[in-house]
């Protein structure tokens, strides 16, 4: 097997500052997060209107987004349960997960509750059969309808995108406004200890490839479920 | 003529026979169209978003020597396997050592142009390895024993028909029964599943490579993504040296910039930063994570400043979409691994100029690729740059002689109106040979009319008009 001492390093980095002696003249000054801001499409300034812009990409994009208060929390997952069928579940071990994954009735033999901590692993063939999976989230994005999550604080990688069905719970201070918020959260939040996956889910799994015609649920979630719970 | 090119206008001439294929295509682009024009409208300024992103690419790619060496060390310090490729020999080699190493036997793969471009899929089947393309239209592709036809849309030429056949014939009696997109979607999803879960490795492409976290970026809307680079033990990214952006920020532009210009979409479904292998604390993900960073001529391009730009494109295939000649001849028929004017402009840098001078031959030079660029790669005139260099560096012996005709008579005056003379008394002759067998430049004319020769020279009826001009004084 190489060894990463006889890969080309040397080589291309060579080649590289060969290639550049030229520099191209009179190039335009690159842009930050604040200039950026300006070009993106606009996004209101109140919660109001970041979860309006959150909605209204939420019916484009086929994902159920929920907005209740933290009593109303209980009841609407247990609806859930009801309107989609589930029988198995996975969650991680946060609160918001367990606590929704206890709500809908599935904390039974079959749940899968994963650990945050990564002390104990779990078999990939139970989370592939749970028809659901409960999971916190870092953000959402009013501007595009995404949900920002990472492998620490979502339940590692998988179980975002194995089971069908993926509910996501945020709070409402979690919803940032644009493109540009996000990635100062996960800037400020995660700085110099990033974890291994940091991923921006727009809508349930979909392709177009078969004729440009939009079918959901190519491989990951066929469905995803946002619930905004207000304070 | 060279052997690329004979066979590039031989599969044009047959693909333009194909109406029905051509209706088809064009039928399937209004949806984009429409959808990509309503979300340049959400921005509140589309046009200075080019310039922005533009922008943010040629700091990358003019500062390579900073932000490459950036971006390796932040990465490789989370535990990444960091491996230069100078080709794709190199390339190929390492990433089978890898797969040897481990013991593999099923490897589940999403999208990656630079693993096209060095056939990895087909070298690993090769040798026996099982590799399942897990993005929809390359599985489908791949079934076929095909290349993909679009970089962004691989199977965009077949109908529903022809996939459902596919499916009934290659994935058993279960698939394959209906036409319905959505059945012939689940078909697929069933059979790659299993896959996911059984593959030892996840190779994937990348779309980005952000210098000041360290993290590559994979965007995929089916999800195909996520899985292959979360479930196997082990995950190999491959890369082009020309991926890096400076900042995280430069994301929030290019990202909705790529599916805006790729498929009308406001973003991908599936946005996915990944900075190594499975952290210390974090329940699953890969144990091992290799990244593949190539060359494979792409300094040479960088080494050339005024086709520099080229290397800005993010592959959102927009170019491709709007381009005259690929909507007519077809992505097959470039036989290249990127088609249309993106890739007219650098395969013959990747892969050499005079072997693929054609290319570049083969445009209207309308402009619309230079005009959809979300990064303002000045494609057109690039093209006009690839046909004065392959002249320069290696003539065409009669075109030379033919412009040195011309100037020996350009030169002299008197030898100019004679010569005229003769031409427009001989083209009168031969206009009945126009386009016949007996032409000599028979694949100009045969479709084509000549205008008919003018009566007299401009310098003839000029002299005339003076002369009549003095008689009146």
């Amino acid at each position: 097997m190489s060894s990463p001492t006889d890969d080309d390093r040397d080589l291309v980095m060579h080649r590289i500052r060969e290639a550049l002696r030229i520099r191209r003249q009179g190039l335009p000054s690159p842009g930050d997060a604040e200039r950026y801001r300006e070009l993106l499409p606009v996004v209101g300034d109140d919660l109001e209107a970041r979860i309006e812009r959150f909605r209204e990409w939420s019916e484009r994009l086929r994902t159920e987004f929920i907005v209740c208060s933290r009593d109303e929390l209980d009841a609407r997952l247990a609806a859930l349960r009801e309107t989609h069928g589930w029988q198995r579940g996975a969650c991680h071990s946060a609160a918001l997960p367990s606590r929704a994954l206890a709500a809908a009735g599935l904390k039974n033999d079959h749940a899968l509750v994963i650990d945050d901590t990564g002390g104990a692993t779990y078999e990939k063939t139970v989370l592939e059969v749970c028809d659901v999976a409960f999971s916190s989230c870092d953000a959402l994005v009013a501007q595009t309808g995404s949900v920002l999550l990472t492998s620490r604080g979502a339940g590692g990688r998988a179980l975002s995108v194995l089971p069908p069905h993926h509910v996501v719970l945020a709070t409402a201070e979690q919803l940032v406004p644009d493109l540009p918020a996000a990635m100062a959260l996960v800037r400020e939040r995660h700085g110099e200890d990033l974890p291994s996956l940091v991923t921006l889910h727009t809508g349930p799994s979909r392709t177009g490839d078969i004729e440009r015609t939009i079918v959901l649920g190519a491989h990951g979630p066929k469905k995803l479920t946002v619930i905004l719970i207000l304070p | 003529m060279p052997a690329r090119s004979t066979s590039f206008k031989a599969a044009a001439a047959a693909y333009t026979r194909k109406r029905d294929t051509r209706a088809f295509l064009r039928g399937s682009m209004t949806g984009y169209l429409t959808a990509r024009a309503q979300r340049e409208s959400e921005f509140q300024d589309w046009q200075a978003a080019r310039e922005a992103a533009s922008a943010a690419k040629a700091e990358a790619v003019d500062h390579l020597d900073r932000y490459l060496p950036e971006f390796v060390e932040k990465i490789e310090a989370r535990g990444a396997k960091v491996f230069f490729a100078r080709n794709g020999d190199r390339a190929r080699d390492y990433i089978r050592d890898v797969i040897r190493e481990h013991d593999a036997k099923c490897i589940v793969k999403s999208k990656s142009m630079t693993g096209e471009e060095i056939h990895l899929t087909e070298t690993l089947e090769q040798e026996g390895y099982e590799v399942v393309e897990s993005d929809l239209g390359e599985y489908i592709v791949q079934l076929r024993g095909e290349r993909p036809f679009h970089i962004v849309a691989p199977a965009m030429h077949l109908r529903r028909e022809e996939v459902r056949e596919l499916f009934a014939e290659k994935l058993g009696p279960e698939a394959g029964r209906s036409d319905d997109p959505t059945a012939l979607t689940m078909d697929a999803r069933r059979a790659i599943r299993r896959k996911y879960l059984e593959a030892d490795i996840g190779i994937s492409g990348v779309n980005f490579a952000v210098a000041e976290t360290g993290q590559m970026v994979i965007c995929t809307n089916e999800g195909n993504g996520r899985l292959s680079t979360s479930l196997p033990k082990v995950h190999i990214a491959i890369m082009g040296i020309e991926k890096v952006v400076p900042r995280l920020d430069d994301l929030a532009l290019l990202l909705p910039m790529l599916a805006t210009a790729g498929t009308g979409q406001h973003l991908t479904g599936y946005t996915t930063m990944i900075g190594g292998p499975r952290q210390p604390g974090e329940p699953d993900g890969p144990e091992e994570f290799h990244l593949v960073i190539m060359d494979n001529g792409r300094s040479t391009l960088l080494a050339d400043a005024e086709q520099r730009d080229a290397l800005h494109c993010i592959r959102c295939g927009a170019c491709i979409h709007l381009c005259p000649i690929f909507k007519n001849v077809g992505g097959h028929t470039y036989d290249t691994t990127y088609m249309g004017p993106i890739g007219s402009v650098i395969t013959p840098h990747l892969r050499g100029l005079q072997e693929w001078r054609h290319l570049p031959a083969s445009s209207s030079l309308c402009g619309a690729c230079t005009e959809t660029c979300p990064v303002r790669i000045d494609l057109h005139h690039h093209l006009l740059h690839n046909r004065r260099n392959a002249a320069a560096s290696q003539p065409v012996w009669w075109e030379r002689l033919a412009f040195r005709g011309y100037r020996a008579l350009a030169l002299r005056p008197g030898l100019f109106a004679m010569a005229g003379k003769a031409g427009r008394f001989f083209q009168k002759l031969a206009t009945p040979l126009l386009g016949s067998p007996l032409d000599p430049a028979r694949q100009w004319t045969r479709c084509r009319t000549l205008p008919n020769p003018p009566e007299q020279s401009f310098r003839e009826w000029w002299s005339e008009r003076e002369n009549t001009a003095t008689d009146r004084e």
